[in-house]
């Protein structure tokens, strides 16, 4: 089995907009392509960022996938399945959390939830029961079990509605903002168990997010999408050469003086002894660094990677 | 034809579990569970009160007494009744959509029409079916009961039940559409019903012929209740109809079916 797990090609999704014609005109219809000729492969085991602006085509797409929306036009298969004609069995192999809202039961315990989703997906008991086990260890969710989920915070929710999207041993995840109003600290847990997943059972990731952090952590692909279609798909650290992205020196001098003046880089900024200089991010910073060093009284010395926000931003503006 | 088997065997139980869970959600206040059944059941049973007074000046209302017409009342009420307590909240499918629960659904391998009729199943709505079960028992002594009268007693009233079932779902079905408000499904389901608790023959015959052949409301009660007192029909319509509820109601299945599944295959979902 070579083939990827998902495969799309050309995929399109129109939706038609109606607006309402101003004073007695009739009411006219408009075409808005949110989707279109986007053409990738995940394989099995990749964690991909799909990231992109609000309105970008984003959440289409992984309805798409999920097969909610029927494609306009275009080939795609997930797990050799065509989503929108086999979504039901298609649900038995992906898990899908979307970070706004819950799939839970509302007015249930977490622990009936996860045992309605063993009836409805057919678990069988003892792979159930270790698949529960690890991951209300993992994702700490012991105390929570008998809790309604009216009554759970929000990444307590959000972990509970996790483990209920992977009770089934899904072969993909999807991820719609999995990180979206939590706090510093249960980010972290969830990029840690999140990475966890990865490695062990090698379950593929695709998430979106806005929180550029997200992708840091987990991703080694990232796709950028815009106006429908995808502008960049490779690696975070090419994504972080391209467009122009630039890296900080942040040289703290021992005296106060005029603008560095070095070759290969420009002051941007100068406060006091602390001066920031920008150069290219795919050039080395060693000879920059000598020759600082060598017309200088250097206190200290520090490189500041670029900021993924201000590279995706330079990629949207061409 | 395995597979439709192993399908539909896990569609019903997919339905009981999840059903349960609402009666036993709702259970948790038992206090409330009651009054509410208890309180529709009361309600219900003075709709029938009110055709009762009006035989206290009749003796007939289109050459029927009032236990024929209890007999009409009792099938389509149980009918209408069952109908609703099947689909529970497809009615609300416009708010699922708006609030994205819809597309929830749609990543679980749940029949999604299963998940939408069994989320906030209300087993109060069974006061409707048991007023008029009750008015049905009463009015049960007017026919002279045989095996094949029983048989089609039975038939009629699980044809009636699947009827306005699949119109439920058919008009909610529009939602997928206009995720608008449910009032134009309720003129043709509630109306008919209202409609269908009196005898056909004190309607105009060009409407008969409409709930026969266009929304065939007419196969819920008149035809089976026509065969099950030994009357014939006073429109003349062929004698075989009185046994073709099953087909309307598979008919119905049909196009219900049909509709959805367009639904669901033109679903916008929300913009998120």
């Amino acid at each position: 089995m070579t083939d990827p797990l998902l495969e799309v090609r050309d995929l399109g999704r129109d939706f038609t907009v109606r607006t309402k014609g101003e004073g007695r005109r009739r009411r006219t219809t408009k075409i808005v392509h949110a989707v279109r000729d986007l053409t990738f492969d995940v394989a099995a085991g990749e964690m991909v960022g799909y990231i992109g602006p609000n309105g970008a085509g984003k959440s289409t797409t992984i309805k798409m996938l999920t097969g909610i929306l029927v494609p306009s036009r275009g080939h795609l298969r997930v797990a050799g399945l065509e989503p929108s004609r086999h979504r039901r069995d298609l649900a038995r192999r992906i898990g899908v959390v979307f970070g706004q809202r819950t799939s839970l039961w509302w007015d249930l315990p977490l622990r009936d939830s996860f045992e309605l989703l063993r009836r409805i997906y057919e678990i069988e008991p003892a792979r159930y029961e270790r698949n529960l086990r690890e991951y209300v260890e993992l994702l700490d969710l012991g105390v929570l079990l008998d809790t309604p989920v009216r009554q759970l915070s929000l990444g307590q929710r959000m972990r509970g509605d996790i483990a209920a999207a992977l009770l089934h041993d899904p072969s993909i995840l999807y991820l719609d903002e999995p990180t979206i109003g939590l706090d510093v600290v249960s980010k972290g847990r969830l990029r840690e168990f999140l990475r966890t997943l990865n490695a062990e059972r090698g379950t593929t990731l695709l998430l979106t997010t806005h929180d550029l952090q997200d992708i840091e952590a987990l991703c080694d692909r990232v796709i950028v999408i815009d106006h429908g279609t995808a502008v960049f798909d490779g690696p975070l650290a090419r994504l972080r050469a391209t467009g122009g992205a630039t890296r900080t020196l942040v040289v703290d001098l021992v005296d106060e003086v005029p603008p560095i003046a070095v070759d290969g880089a420009d002051v941007l900024k100068v406060e006091g002894p602390r001066q920031w200089l920008s150069f290219p991010a795919d050039a080395s910073a060693a000879p920059l660094v000598a020759q600082v060093a060598a017309a200088y009284d250097v206190a200290d010395l520090s490189i500041q990677e670029p900021d993924i926000e201000d590279v995706i931003r330079e990629i949207y503006s061409r | 034809m395995a597979e439709l088997v192993r399908r539909s065997v896990y569609a019903v139980r997919t339905y009981r579990l999840i059903a349960g869970l609402w009666i036993r959600s709702s259970m948790a206040y038992p206090v409330s569970f009651w009054t509410m059944t208890v309180g529709s059941l009361l309600i219900n049973f003075l709709d029938f009160v009110g055709i009762w007074f009006m035989f206290h000046s009749i003796d007939r209302l289109g050459g029927f007494e009032l236990r024929e017409i209890g007999l009409l009342y009792g099938a389509t009420g149980i009918a209408i009744g069952m109908g609703d307590l099947l689909i529970s909240s497809v009615e609300e499918l416009g708010q699922k959509i708006r609030t994205g629960q819809l597309d929830a659904m749609m990543t679980k391998p749940v029949p999604l029409l299963v998940q939408v009729c069994a989320d906030r199943f209300q087993l109060r709505r069974l006061g409707r079916v048991g007023q008029a079960l009750a008015v049905f028992a009463w009015a049960a002594p007017v026919v002279d009961w045989s095996p094949t009268r029983l048989l089609v007693a039975l038939l009629m009233l699980v044809s009636g039940s699947v009827m306005f079932f699949s119109l439920f779902v058919t008009f909610s079905s529009v939602q997928f559409w206009t995720t608008d408000s449910s009032e134009f499904a309720n003129a043709f389901t509630y109306g008919g019903n209202t409609i269908a608790q009196y005898p056909m023959t004190i309607f105009p015959k060009e409407l008969v012929r409409s709930l026969t052949y266009v929304l065939p409301l007419a196969f819920v009660n008149w035809y089976p209740c026509l065969y099950l007192l030994g009357r014939s029909d006073p429109y003349g319509a062929p004698d075989w109809l009185r046994f073709a509820s099953p087909v309307a109601a598979a008919v119905l299945v049909v196009v219900m079916a049909v509709v959805w599944r367009t639904g669901v295959r033109h679903y916008r979902s929300t913009g998120s």
